[in-house]
């Protein structure tokens, strides 16, 4: 699992975000950090470290959506199988990646969110309708029952050949 | 002197070596670009894989970026006994605490009131002596007399810091009628460069302390403050900057083109003003050793006689200036690429990285245009594939 000095480290940062200093981030603090602001999906992305409904996020909450990125490798060496599936399993790395997309939390992607996203991603440089034929095909390929929306277990098939876990990890040097 | 025998002797106080982590990322950072990382699978333009990307960037941001850090003080990889520079500090050993008690009653109770006196004389002969030179008219003997106070008061007032600095290649210190360009990490690099020379200030009138400061020395020697309200008229500040520079008869002006304080690890864009000028251009680089004492000012942390009082409570201030030969603008280059270039020649030289970042981060948010550079380049990327 995570080791003493890690959590030393990230609570650090932490800390070095909380403007606010009483103990928990809002949206504000992350959007403070250039990097993160010019991501097209930064927002996206802010978004999933905060629960329903609620603006602002505790030491706690913040390290449990870090946890996501955590190596797969880490797993090999606690080997609780009768625990619960550890948060950064390929399983629920895909599945952070599927709520990114999935805008009203209702465990489908629809064609309209679909286009949103993408919305983002390229910025004012393709047309609608360019846009819109890209969502189409895409779903198409991935919908297997028809419902012209992609469900979690669709979205685990159209990507069974990416190496999630590399795409998805971020390695501590230490 | 004897002051710089204090420093040695601390110096070769046994420092105890604790691991820290050091301060070059707390994670593998994958430089690999967009293009590369969005590799296709099969000869379709989007992919639900595509986002994969842009997440594991943002959550890298996140744990650590570049930018933020360069506003809070750097780390140390083994500890100076300071506390302030000790984030994760923790309880070592008995023998540890003892001498940083020590420490502490040296520093607080012998080191700092020694500074503040010196500090008190330096500011008292700098108004005085600059005011009674300012009674003098204009003349050669008036310039002698006006350089003579300055350097000695700012001999004084580095003393009053222990400040122990070095100068390298002195053969290139910027010429009168020339611009001194420097990068900025405390209000403490004026006084450390007009130690070896002198330089025509520019900055904006203050009220108080600094304010009298201000206009006694102007009366000596002509340094250049702006009111609040002409610092926004853009094109007046410049009239008067190259009003100056022209008169090759006046002392070259300082310049901190960042804008900002920044920790001394990197170098931030130039502001391009400076470099419209014209005239030479002497770039100087100053690195602070942070061994001795923390010389970056975070001015959203500390306020400025915070920040002085730990400066007098640091053991020392160690730097180390190159002067660089000059630089002109060529002809086919602009402010902007010009002003790389010589961001690039101060960062080269004194060690530090150089950032695409604006100092002006610090206080303010990013502008959308980088964020729509990104949008672009993903575009390109969907519509050069797909047969959309």
């Amino acid at each position: 699992s995570v080791s003493h000095s890690q959590i030393t480290r990230l609570y650090s940062r932490f800390t070095s975000l909380d403007k606010g200093e009483n103990g928990t981030l809002s949206r504000e603090d992350f959007q403070r950090i250039p990097e993160l602001a010019i991501n097209p999906l930064g927002d996206r992305i802010i978004n999933a470290f905060f629960p329903e409904g609620e603006d602002q996020v505790n030491f706690r909450g913040f390290m449990r959506t870090l946890a996501h990125f955590r190596p797969i490798e880490d797993n090999e060496k606690s080997k609780d199988q009768n625990g619960p599936e550890p948060l950064n399993s390929r399983s629920n790395k895909l599945h952070f990646a599927f709520r990114l997309y999935d805008l009203d939390k209702d465990e489908k992607i629809s064609r309209d969110e679909l286009l949103q996203v993408l919305r983002m991603m390229v910025g004012v440089n393709i047309s609608d309708e360019q846009l819109g034929s890209i969502a189409d095909r895409t779903i198409q390929e991935a919908d297997q029952d028809g419902d012209s929306a992609i469900s979690f277990a669709e979205f685990v098939k159209v990507l069974e050949k990416v190496d999630v876990e590399q795409k998805m990890s971020i390695r501590f040097l230490h | 002197q004897w002051a710089t025998l204090r420093i040695q002797k601390g110096a070769n106080k046994p420092r105890p070596e604790m691991q820290k982590v050091p301060s070059n990322g707390i994670i593998e950072r994958d430089e690999t670009p967009m293009e590369k990382e969005i590799a296709r699978l099969h000869q379709a333009d989007f992919e639900f894989s595509d986002i994969f990307y842009f997440c594991r960037k943002g959550f890298e941001a996140i744990v650590e970026d570049e930018v933020t850090q360069r506003f809070s003080s750097e780390e140390l990889l083994s500890w100076n006994l300071l506390t302030r520079t000790n984030v994760n500090f923790r309880y070592i050993s008995l023998r540890l605490t003892v001498v940083w008690v020590i420490g502490v009653i040296v520093r607080y109770c012998f080191l700092l009131p020694l500074r503040i006196t010196l500090a008190a004389i330096g500011i008292m002969s700098m108004i005085v002596g600059t005011t009674l030179v300012g009674q003098l008219p204009n003349s050669r003997v008036k310039n002698y007399l006006s350089e003579m106070v300055h350097l000695t008061c700012s001999r004084i007032l580095v003393r009053a810091l222990s400040g122990t600095i070095r100068y390298h290649n002195k053969e290139n210190r910027p010429q009168k009628g020339g611009i001194c360009v420097a990068n900025h990490t405390s209000p403490i690099d004026a006084i450390i460069l007009t130690n070896d020379g002198c330089y025509a200030m520019v900055g904006q009138v203050h009220g108080g302390l600094m304010g009298i400061i201000q206009r006694s020395t102007v009366k000596a020697c002509p340094h250049v403050w702006f009111e609040r309200s002409e610092m926004k008229d853009r094109h007046l500040v410049m009239k008067r900057l190259k009003e100056h520079v022209a008169d090759k008869t006046k002392l070259p002006i300082l310049i901190f083109p960042e804008g900002t304080c920044i920790n001394n690890t990197s170098v931030m864009m130039f502001k391009k003003g400076s470099f419209e000028i014209g005239g030479t251009i002497y770039p100087v680089a100053i690195k602070y050793d942070p061994q001795f004492g923390d010389a970056f000012w975070n001015s959203s942390k500390y306020n400025i006689v915070s920040y002085l009082l730990r400066i007098m409570t640091s053991w020392a201030i160690v730097c180390n200036v190159w002067y660089l030969p000059p630089m002109f603008r060529e002809e086919d280059e602009d402010a902007v690429q010009f002003a790389n270039r010589v961001r690039s020649a101060i960062a080269h030289q004194g060690g530090l990285t150089e950032l695409p970042w604006d100092g002006g981060l610090k206080r303010e948010k990013v502008k959308d245009t980088f964020k729509e550079e990104q949008q672009k380049n993903y575009s390109k990327m969907l519509v050069r594939n797909g047969s959309v």
